[in-house]
């Protein structure tokens, strides 16, 4: 019997011929990734393990983006304590400052994970990595010590749910619906303890930071990874940027799924998911009509915040204004995306919008800082969580979307059709 | 390993930003998080609850971030163990990692009301309800996960493995 990709890469990592869904196995990981909020309880941990050195310092990343630049005292000694642990280790991939992005953006970009790599990361959106092809998943702070000090980690061999996208994709409708429409047909615990594969001809079309969006909320069904087998898409993204080599792998054609799920998208529109779970999703010509008033729009996010998303956000912002009432926030995910968005003229668009720009970190998508909602206020958001308090107050909420919707939305000062500013 | 207490009961996807709000998440301080465990879900929890209680909660509990923060805020606050008919696996895996006992029933939370008095046998996996006169059965772990269980969390258990004790 044939295994799934995501069998496949824990079989060579654990130096098996195979493995089934439900076997724990103990497994070699290519790269592991803490932030400034789960790297300060991991180093502790790494203490308290007596380990002396991390396994292979060329193999850790620590990045400081959730709650930089430091945004108070006790963040500041956060930061602090994370980056004399990385000096004292030589750890090579640090990220501060100048060189931040938010960390599932800036990883991809540098190429430091890779199709074929099994990563551990303690942020639970580590799963965006599936989108080159590799088993990457979100752990805590003791999963994170543990890899630091040996380079290893258990895993619970997943089942694996296949789904296949077929049709033409409609216009404005993005990776962000795509992954939005799967979470509202299976539900936020559609994929628990399961991995999940993308696969069609809709995928194949989608450009790789489309694939990092969807796989990015794969976590949001509860899914262990998001993967989509490398092609020449993905091969393309990554040749320039690999650090080191590596082996794509895919699917063997007689592999076993828990499930298959097929899905013709287009009939698909634009969609929102409404508070206080991503799987309440609402197709956005019915959400438009709603007249919901909105006071904040976050453009921005490891799910949202690459180039193509900041492009969307700029074809509908081009010669418009904010509304009066709403606070339009934008964040370029990484320096790269930043750069280049300055030099192609979007971030004038932006600015003359009436947007405020920030720097690159994760921010307001978790309520941290730049952008906190006040009890009873609303934002659009092209994040990933819309839970109670996300944002902010548990008394406010948060409405997810794509970025054509989110833009749309912060110039009729309401939830919005791209349609109805594109006329 | 036995524990005994009163039922705190929730409903589905119970997810780790109320279990513990991004904004104390400036510090990794249990005693300092356990202050804020389940603010945003209910904002009394803290006030209301006495050590050795027990959170019985709906499917998927502790879905979202993998903040480690959310297991290390419930055990520091002294609540002893929580009964789900399901874990999100993020909070699954750091449950198990930090020694916080949790439990897979769905049937027990079906019968389960707040107030209840709960006796529980960690090692059995058996749920004795003290108020209804009642016992339910949890799912057993796996072999690998008693064994990370019995070593009390995976700081021990990798010592072990690596002969550091």
């Amino acid at each position: 019997m044939g295994m799934t990709m995501a069998e496949k890469i824990l079989a060579l990592h654990s130096g098996r011929e195979e493995v089934k869904p439900g076997e724990i196995v103990m497994a070699k990981l290519d790269f592991v990734l803490g932030n400034d909020v789960t790297t300060p309880l991991a180093i502790k941990k790494f203490r308290e393990l007596g380990a002396k050195e991390v396994f292979e310092g060329e193999r850790v990343a620590i990045v400081l983006d959730h709650f930089t630049p430091n945004k108070d005292i006790k963040a500041a000694e956060q930061c602090k304590f994370s980056r004399e642990f990385s000096r004292e280790m030589g750890i090579k991939w640090f990220f501060e400052g100048g060189n931040v992005g938010v960390e599932h953006c800036l990883l991809p970009e540098l190429g430091l994970v890779l199709p074929g790599d099994l990563v551990i990361g303690a942020d639970s959106h580590t799963c965006t990595y599936g989108a080159l092809g590799a088993f990457a998943t979100g752990v805590g702070s003791t999963d994170l010590a543990v890899a630091m000090a040996t380079g290893e980690a258990w895993f619970r061999v997943p089942e694996t749910i296949k789904f296949v996208y077929e049709g033409e994709l409609a216009p404005f409708v993005t990776g962000k619906d795509l992954i939005l429409h799967t979470i509202g047909d299976i539900g936020v615990n559609g994929a628990l303890y399961k991995a999940m594969e993308f696969s069609g001809e809709v995928i194949e079309k989608l450009s790789v930071e489309q694939r990092m969006t969807m796989s990015n909320m794969a976590i949001e069904a509860g899914g262990k990874t998001g993967l989509i087998e490398p092609d020449k898409k993905t091969l393309e993204y990554v040749k320039e940027r690999a650090k080191r080599p590596f082996t794509p792998v895919k699917s063997d054609e007689d592999a076993e799924y828990s499930k298959v799920i097929e899905y013709d998208v287009t009939p698909w529109e634009p969609v929102v998911a409404f508070p206080h779970l991503p799987e309440k999703t609402i197709p956005i010509s019915k959400a438009a009509k709603m007249g919901i008033r909105i006071d904040q729009v976050f453009i921005g996010s490891c799910t949202n915040g690459r180039y193509e998303d900041l492009k969307m956000a700029a074809e509908v912002l081009e010669g418009q204004k904010v509304a009066d009432w709403v606070r339009l926030i934008v964040i370029p995910c990484s320096r790269t995306v930043y750069y280049r968005a300055m030099k192609e003229g979007l971030l004038e668009i932006f600015h003359e919008a009436g947007a405020v720009i920030g720097p690159p970190t994760c921010g307001p998508c978790l309520g941290g800082h730049m952008g906190i909602l006040a009890s009873g206020e609303r934002a659009v958001s092209t994040s990933n969580r819309n839970f109670v308090g996300r944002m902010g107050h548990p008394a406010s909420e948060v409405y997810l979307a794509n970025p054509y919707v989110a833009a749309a939305s912060a110039v009729l000062g309401r939830i919005a059709s791209p349609e109805e500013v594109l006329k | 390993m036995r524990v005994k207490g009163r039922a705190w009961k929730y409903g589905d996807h119970v997810d780790t930003d109320v279990i513990i709000p991004a904004r104390y998440l400036n510090t990794s301080d249990p005693a300092e998080l356990a202050q804020h465990v389940l603010e945003d879900l209910d904002p009394e929890f803290r006030k209301k609850m006495k050590p050795g209680d027990i959170i019985v909660a709906g499917e998927n509990f502790g879905s979202g971030s993998s903040r480690e923060h959310a297991p290390l805020a419930i055990k520091a606050s002294g609540v002893s163990c929580v009964i789900a008919k399901s874990f999100a696996r993020i909070f699954y895996r750091n449950a198990i990692n930090i020694g916080l006992p949790i439990l897979e029933a769905p049937e027990a939370v079906e019968r389960i009301d707040t107030g209840d008095e709960l006796e529980v046998d960690f090692s059995k996996g058996e749920i004795k309800n003290l108020t209804k006169g009642e016992t339910y059965t949890a799912k057993p772990f796996p072999e690998f996960v008693m064994e990370i269980i019995r070593a009390g969390g995976l700081v021990e258990y990798t010592k072990r493995r690596l002969g550091n004790v």
